[in-house]
């Protein structure tokens, strides 16, 4: 008798898809996870929309666009479960240095001023139009928005952190984090 | 300026220890401590400027920059804003021109908070250079305003309706009034100024008063309870030259000021009580801490001290018994809520950051410049003087079994007769709200015993004040139907602990900002019941601070929870768990919008 999969879904908001890099470090533990699971809505098998409802879903990136908190409140809607991975979904993270900067001065100085850009930008745009995300005045953790059910910390966290608390969550054993895998110096 | 620091460094020998008021005397002098201040005092004391700094910057009645001719320290307490802080404060700003946390740009006039200044009975009350203003009204605040405009001195802006009693001595010619509501027998009963003095001179050893005070099982009265007489043995038997009798008077639980009314109409009363634990001790020095908002008593108690060395009880040979030798300094403080701790008061009297130690070893075996030393509460030294004149037996016929005599209360509140009542212990909470005219139906709930304490609601007013039940520092804020417990008392006082954690130990200085935070969000009607929970939960975390008001610093959330469930559960009910309230897209991308739409 073969048990119901659980169903993943996953997403990457304000990252920089470095969670998800380090979750592919599993190596060859995805092949026991996809005994256990079966992915969603996921940048892993690039199925862009939910089609069903899914028992656990995983946020890389806080929000830091209107685009990201739609996501998010969408995973929250079609996931029972709900992880924050990594530093940037449970603080904001780098993206979150804005914080304490002006928006209009961010905008400038990445379009305008900014060493970079500033020769090739002679008309002084900064991008604006419906079809693009608006930006939010700050960056925020996902847990300012949505109600997150669990926290798994690291830049990126390590695979086996990640490893371990999936397959704790999909068998319903206990969660084995040893010192090598939580420690982050 | 040089000079005047010289002066003041001079004064105090040039003496590190007595950092606090080389550093008030000069702020007197100069009106602020600035970064070439500092470096003068580095230099003349010998120490970096950044020990300076850090005593400092821990009080904040110590300025670095200029704060006005005038200052004006408004009252945040809970019982000031009932009685109408907020015209207070707005005709303040009105008529001054500025906003609170500023000052005026000519330099004449600066506003500022403060955390409770002991004159809940009178409230909405300020301290103005140090002045106590009690019972404001937004017309008093603008005359106040236009007086200092005008140029007019303390003195003239403070007039002449001087309170009762004490308060209208030439040295204190102060506008606050006692209030005593109800004189009990103990402390406000008749008193002869050394009588208890010439008693033990006569007829006492140290350890017969030792063995009267633990017959008595007179308890400390700052609220932690610990039994006087216990204490003083342990003192008397500490290793140790030279010992010290310390009285807390840094009364700074929001609520409370007994120790303001008793300072004022019975110092004598306080200090003889000093004397006696002197001689119970083997101590030759006492230090009153004085907290600085009661600075304006200081002239006064300097005067009542020199009456009493003239009078022989106070100095050498007291009593005219040679070899029994004591004297007291006035100590006084910066503004900060922790040094009530015993521990912490010690290192603030030591010139440093008023953080408290960590125990063992305990102040009575090494306290002040480490040597063995004995704090004790204003009320407790007082007891301790009649217990001495009329006896353990006649102190025990009052009070309960295990709480003995009486308790000297601050009322505060929604009542008729706010003020100081000395009751004995086994009183009922709706005995007291009887006694202050406070109509029990019209009460939503008690503070008892400051925001340490606990909130209780109306089927808790059948106990009874006493270490058995109801356990107190001495101070209940009674609060009407008509406020909003959870905005008006309870974010209030997390904000005051907020304010007022030393910082020395994680869950205090955190978690009283996530709570006060938490408790804004359920204000504002964004709470979900997860906060609830969590705010119940994390509580745990502050039994790991090093002192007992850290470890208190979450009460007024969680007794207000425990007691009134049904107000927080509501301001929730509407709230999804899944989403966050408090999140709002519109207002978040409103920012982005707007730059566009300027350009």
């Amino acid at each position: 008798m073969t048990k119901k999969k659980k169903i993943i879904a996953t997403a990457s908001l304000a990252g920089c898809f470095g969670c998800h890099m380090s979750f592919l470090d599993i190596d060859e533990r995805i092949l026991n996870l996809i005994e256990l699971v079966e992915f969603n809505k996921s940048p892993i098998n690039d199925i862009k929309k939910f089609t069903k409802h899914c028992d656990i879903g995983i946020i890389e990136g806080g929000c830091c666009n209107d685009e990201n908190v739609h996501v998010l409140k969408e995973f929250r809607k079609n996931c029972d479960i709900l992880i924050s991975l990594g530093e940037c979904a449970i603080m904001g993270g780098l993206p979150a240095m804005r914080n304490g900067i002006p928006l209009k001065e961010c905008l400038e100085e990445a379009y305008i001023n900014g060493p970079t850009v500033k020769d090739v930008n002679p008309q002084k745009i900064i991008p604006f139009d419906p079809d693009i995300p608006k930006i939010l005045n700050k960056v925020y953790p996902c847990h300012e928005i949505v109600k997150i059910d669990y926290f798994l910390p690291g830049c990126p966290p390590r695979a086996d952190l990640i490893w371990n608390a999936l397959y704790a969550l999909v068998t319903g054993n206990e969660l084995l984090i040893p010192y090598e895998v939580f420690k982050y110096d | 300026m040089g000079n005047t620091i010289n002066a003041v460094i001079k004064k105090y020998n040039g003496d590190e220890t007595r950092l606090m008021d080389i550093l008030l005397d000069i702020q007197t002098e100069l009106g602020y401590i600035s970064d070439w201040t500092i470096e003068q005092i580095s230099k003349a004391l010998d120490i970096p400027a950044v020990e300076i700094i850090q005593t400092l910057s821990f009080y904040h009645f110590f300025h670095r920059e200029p704060k006005g001719k005038y200052t004006i320290y408004l009252n945040d307490s809970v019982v000031s804003n009932f009685n109408g802080k907020d015209e207070v404060k707005k005709a303040f700003e009105e008529e001054a021109g500025i906003k609170f946390g500023q000052v005026t740009p000519d330099g004449l006039i600066g506003l500022f908070e403060t955390s409770c200044i002991g004159m809940s009975d009178q409230e909405p009350a300020a301290l103005i250079n140090e002045q106590p203003f009690p019972s404001l009204t937004p017309e008093k605040a603008k005359k106040i305003i236009r007086m200092m405009k005008d140029g007019k001195s303390i003195e003239d802006i403070k007039g002449n309706k001087y309170g009762e009693g004490n308060n209208s001595h030439y040295l204190m010619r102060s506008l606050v009034n006692n209030n005593i509501q109800e004189r009990g027998p103990v402390i406000f009963s008749d008193y002869t100024p050394g009588e208890a003095i010439k008693k033990i001179v006569k007829e006492l050893s140290s350890t017969d008063i030792i063995e009267e005070i633990k017959k008595s099982y007179l308890r400390g009265r700052g609220g932690a309870g610990f039994p006087t007489g216990l204490k003083w043995e342990i003192a008397r038997k500490a290793q140790g030259d030279i010992k010290y009798i310390f009285c807390n008077a840094d009364e700074g639980e929001p609520g409370t000021f007994k120790d303001r009314v008793i300072l004022t109409e019975l110092p004598k009363l306080v200090f003889e009580g000093m004397v006696i634990a002197g001689y119970a001790v083997g101590a030759k020095y006492g230090i009153l801490y004085l907290r600085n908002e009661y600075r304006y008593m200081r002239d006064y108690l300097e005067h009542v001290l020199q009456e009493m060395r003239d009078d022989g009880l106070l100095g050498k040979f007291i009593g005219g018994k040679k070899g029994f030798d004591f004297d007291i300094r006035i100590q006084c403080g910066a503004g900060a809520y922790v040094c009530g701790e015993e521990s912490a008061l010690i290192e603030s009297a030591e010139g440093k950051r008023g953080e408290p130690r960590d125990r063992p070893p305990f102040p009575v075996e090494s306290g002040y410049l480490n040597k063995p030393t004995v704090v004790n509460n204003v009320e407790t030294f007082c007891t301790a003087v009649k217990i001495i004149l009329y006896g353990s037996e006649w102190y025990n016929r009052m009070g309960t079994k295990e709480s003995r005599g009486t308790k000297v209360l601050s009322v505060s509140g929604d009542c008729e007769r706010p003020g100081i009542y000395e009751v004995e212990w086994g009183f009922s909470v709706n005995d007291i709200l009887r006694k202050a005219g406070a109509k029990t139906h019209e009460i939503l709930a008690v503070q008892v015993g400051g925001p340490s304490g606990s909130c209780i609601s109306e089927k808790e007013f059948g106990r009874v004040l006493a270490y058995e039940d109801l356990a107190t520092g001495g101070s209940l804020i009674i609060i009407g139907k008509k406020r909003n417990l959870i905005k008006d008392v309870v974010l209030n006082f997390q904000h005051f602990f907020m304010e007022e954690s030393c910082g020395s130990c994680v869950p205090c200085r955190v978690l009283t900002v996530v709570y006060k935070k938490i408790i804004e969000k359920i204000v504002r009607g964004e709470g979900k019941s997860s906060d609830i929970e969590n705010l119940q939960k994390w509580s745990v975390y502050m039994k790991n601070n090093r002192c007992g008001l850290g470890q208190t610093a979450t009460n007024p959330t969680i007794t207000a929870i425990k007691n009134f469930k049904y107000l927080f559960d509501e301001s929730v009910k509407n709230n999804s768990e899944s989403f966050n309230t408090s999140f709002n897209e519109d207002e978040a991308v409103k920012e982005y919008i707007e730059i566009f739409n300027k350009k």
